[in-house]
């Protein structure tokens, strides 16, 4: 076993264990932290394909960006444990074997000769830069998907904006503009007053 | 490395609307709250420069451009042409209803021609991701259309239901192309169908990725059993996005399902003509018998979309396929598939012009919701009651209306393709189904009006709505000129491959 497999061994291992806790974890938090190893080993099996350009992005975008905010969403949202587990025990009767069928049928289907490892052999590993080679195709010969991604983006920016700008009627606001024109006649008042004795 | 400038002409129509998109999204910002009309009438012009670009830029022949994943032939020039009216029309019936719930905002119309965009990319999609990623505008511009009343409870419910099971379906869809990407190794439709149908890739993957294909479009389309969303989401969105979704995004639904299936996947359709004719089947059953049930209009003409849509898949699995998979350019497939585009425009024509009399009835604080509130409309308006009547025996497939022939020409096919059962099937089901939209009728005519109020809607509106209800009366009986325009869009189509 050379170092290359001996470390794909590595990363397997602990992305199936961290995969797990993710699912078994008791605190959202510490499934979410088991998460990000789960994407930190992900990226090495990347790596040894020497696919880096996908690694770099998965742990930029995955790690940096999503998980950080979903780290945010569970902290702000007051998630009341107890509630979620409620139930498991009366709905295992029929949850159970669904899941054991799912299992056994996604083993038959992928035990068959069509997508055995003869009918999928393992890529080979690309030479030269991902990361030029990734700009070439997708700015030639897939702009037009690409420009559509974008297009897409900007419909969610749009749509996101619509479904949460509110403007609030009981919001106190201030309006340098009409603070800086205001004029002595606004704010005082001259009353003349007749003298009187006392 | 070489880079060569894609040809543009062909997408001048869809550059067009993308500018004229974000110019509306500006000026509605700049225009403020008192000019909202200055919106609509950018998204009306925009529409019709659309029509006259696609008209002017037409030419018959078959041009790809964008490394051939965008193509412009017959069938995309027919399908775009009907499409730019269907959406006009749909803003003029909803503006009245859009001011009075103050919901007549800029971003309707941007998200409105977004949507437009996303569905002209469907229509002209010859690739996997050019299909994939049309859908997912089209989709996402009207999650946030359903949801645009954020007050309404409902409305959100909708849209959240929409948007979970849109997700999923978008998830089995590219779960899909991916089998069938891993089999044959490209995502072009035109090569994918080469390798099909001479024997590439493994049969089993490919079988296996057409399933979860089918299931995504049966989502998209709304058939049984991936119809659960529909009732809900027609129900709970505001009668205007309701009339939105239940129109134009049929016609491009029904453009990625032929493209994808007989052009990509034309050497397993033994495989898909099985498939569609169980889902054209139960949605043709449930949805009619369903109907039966609901005393909401707008939930009775989702369960008869579901019904409708099920009829236009009888129209597509009957197209027969020569030897060897290779595309089959007899008349009899050619009549199939265009008596299947044929019921789509057919059932646009009269879905817009139901939801308009839905919208004509409403007013203010009032949603004519349910059908009682259609009771006596011949006592409060004779014309519109007759229009009503109209779209609704057109929708019945009583003879001489639109529908009757759409449904007429699409059992034919049936038959010719050699599924008698399927079409006395068909044909029973929708004798049953003739039962709930002759009770609207009914209503109408022989009930006493509980609520005397005048119909409140623009002259523009009226004027249109009549216009529809003519066009589904008359199509009906000169159904020659739009079919033979479709047949040619499919010979267009298929011989261009």
């Amino acid at each position: 076993m050379d170092f290359k497999t001996a470390l794909f061994y590595i990363f397997s291992a602990i992305l199936v264990i961290a995969a797990l806790r993710v699912i078994t974890a008791r605190n959202p938090v510490h499934a979410v932290l088991f998460l990000v190893l789960a994407f930190f080993n992900a990226s090495g099996i990347w790596f040894l394909l020497q696919a880096e350009f996908l690694a770099i992005a998965l742990i930029v975008v995955y790690v940096g960006a999503v998980m950080v905010l979903f780290l945010f969403v569970i902290m702000m949202l007051d998630i009341n444990l107890e509630r979620l587990r409620q139930g498991f025990w009366n709905n295992l009767w029929l949850g159970g074997p669904i899941a054991v069928l799912m299992a056994v049928e996604m083993a038959a289907v992928l035990s068959t000769r069509s997508f055995g490892l003869e009918a999928m052999p393992a890529p080979t590993p690309a030479t030269g830069s991902n990361a030029k080679a990734l700009g070439a195709a997708i700015y030639t010969d897939y702009v037009y998907p690409f420009e559509l991604a974008s297009i897409v983006l900007l419909v969610a920016l749009i749509a996101a904006v619509v479904l949460n700008l509110r403007q609030r009627r009981d919001h106190k606001q201030q309006h340098p503009a009409r603070q800086i024109a205001v004029k002595r006649k606004d704010s005082v008042r001259i009353v003349s007053m007749p003298a009187e004795k006392e | 490395m070489n880079f060569v400038m894609p040809d543009l002409y062909p997408a001048s129509a869809e550059i067009f609307i993308l500018l004229m998109a974000c110019v509306v999204l500006l000026a509605d910002l700049f225009a403020g709250k008192g000019r909202r009309w200055l919106a609509y009438l950018l998204a009306q012009l925009t529409l019709v420069g659309c029509f006259v670009i696609t008209v002017l830029t037409r030419d018959g022949q078959n041009v790809t451009t964008f490394s051939n994943m965008f193509v412009s032939d017959m069938l995309a020039d027919f399908l775009k042409l009907v499409l730019y009216p269907a959406v006009a029309v749909m803003l003029v019936y909803s503006r009245e209803y859009l001011a009075a719930r103050k919901l007549d905002r800029g971003e309707f119309y941007v998200l409105v021609l977004f949507a437009t965009l996303g569905m002209m990319v469907m229509i002209s999609a010859n690739h996997f991701l050019s299909v994939y990623l049309g859908l997912e505008l089209l989709a996402l511009s009207l999650y946030a259309l359903v949801a645009i009343d954020r007050d309404s409870a409902r409305a959100t419910e909708a849209a959240m239901k929409y948007f979970v099971l849109g997700a999923m379906a978008s998830g089995l869809l590219l779960y899909g192309m991916s089998m069938v990407y891993g089999a044959v190794g490209s995502l072009d439709l035109f090569e994918v169908g080469q390798r099909v149908a001479t024997g590439g890739g493994d049969r089993a993957v490919l079988v296996f990725g057409l399933v979860f294909i089918v299931s995504g479009l049966a989502f998209k389309l709304g058939v049984v059993p991936f119809h659960m969303w529909i009732p809900d989401v027609y129900h709970g969105a505001p009668t205007a996005v309701t009339l939105f979704i239940g129109s134009a995004p049929k016609l491009a639904a029904f453009a990625i399902t032929l493209r994808m299936l007989v052009i990509g996947l034309n050497g397993l359709a033994e495989h898909w003509q099985t498939m569609l004719m169980f889902l054209a089947a139960l949605s043709i059953a449930l949805g009619n018998l369903a109907a039966i049930a609901q005393t909401n209009i707008k939930r009775m003409l989702a369960y008869s979309a579901i019904s409708h849509m099920g009829f236009m898949l009888l129209g597509l699995l009957s197209g027969l396929t020569g030897p060897e998979g290779m595309l089959d350019q007899t008349f009899a497939a050619l009549n199939a598939y265009s008596s299947a585009m044929f019921y789509a425009i057919a059932y646009v024509l009269m879905s817009l012009g139901a939801f308009g009399m839905v919208l004509l009835l409403s007013r203010a604080g009032f949603e004519a919701e349910n059908i009682e509130d259609f009771k006596g409309l011949n006592k409060r308006s004779p014309w519109f009651a007759a229009m009503m009547m109209i779209l609704m025996f057109s929708m019945a497939g009583v003879p001489f209306f639109v529908g009757f022939f759409a449904k007429f020409a699409v059992l034919q096919a049936v038959v010719a393709a050699g599924h008698v059962w399927l079409a006395v099937f068909a044909v029973l089901f929708s004798l049953i189904g003739a039962f709930y939209y002759l009770r609207v009728v009914k209503v109408m005519y022989f009930d006493a009006p509980t609520d005397m109020a005048p119909l409140e809607a623009p002259p523009d509106m009226r004027i249109l709505l009549s216009l529809n209800g003519i066009a589904v009366a008359l199509l009906g009986l000169l159904p020659g000129g739009v079919f033979d325009y479709a047949i040619f869009a499919t010979y267009g189509f298929i011989a261009g491959y």
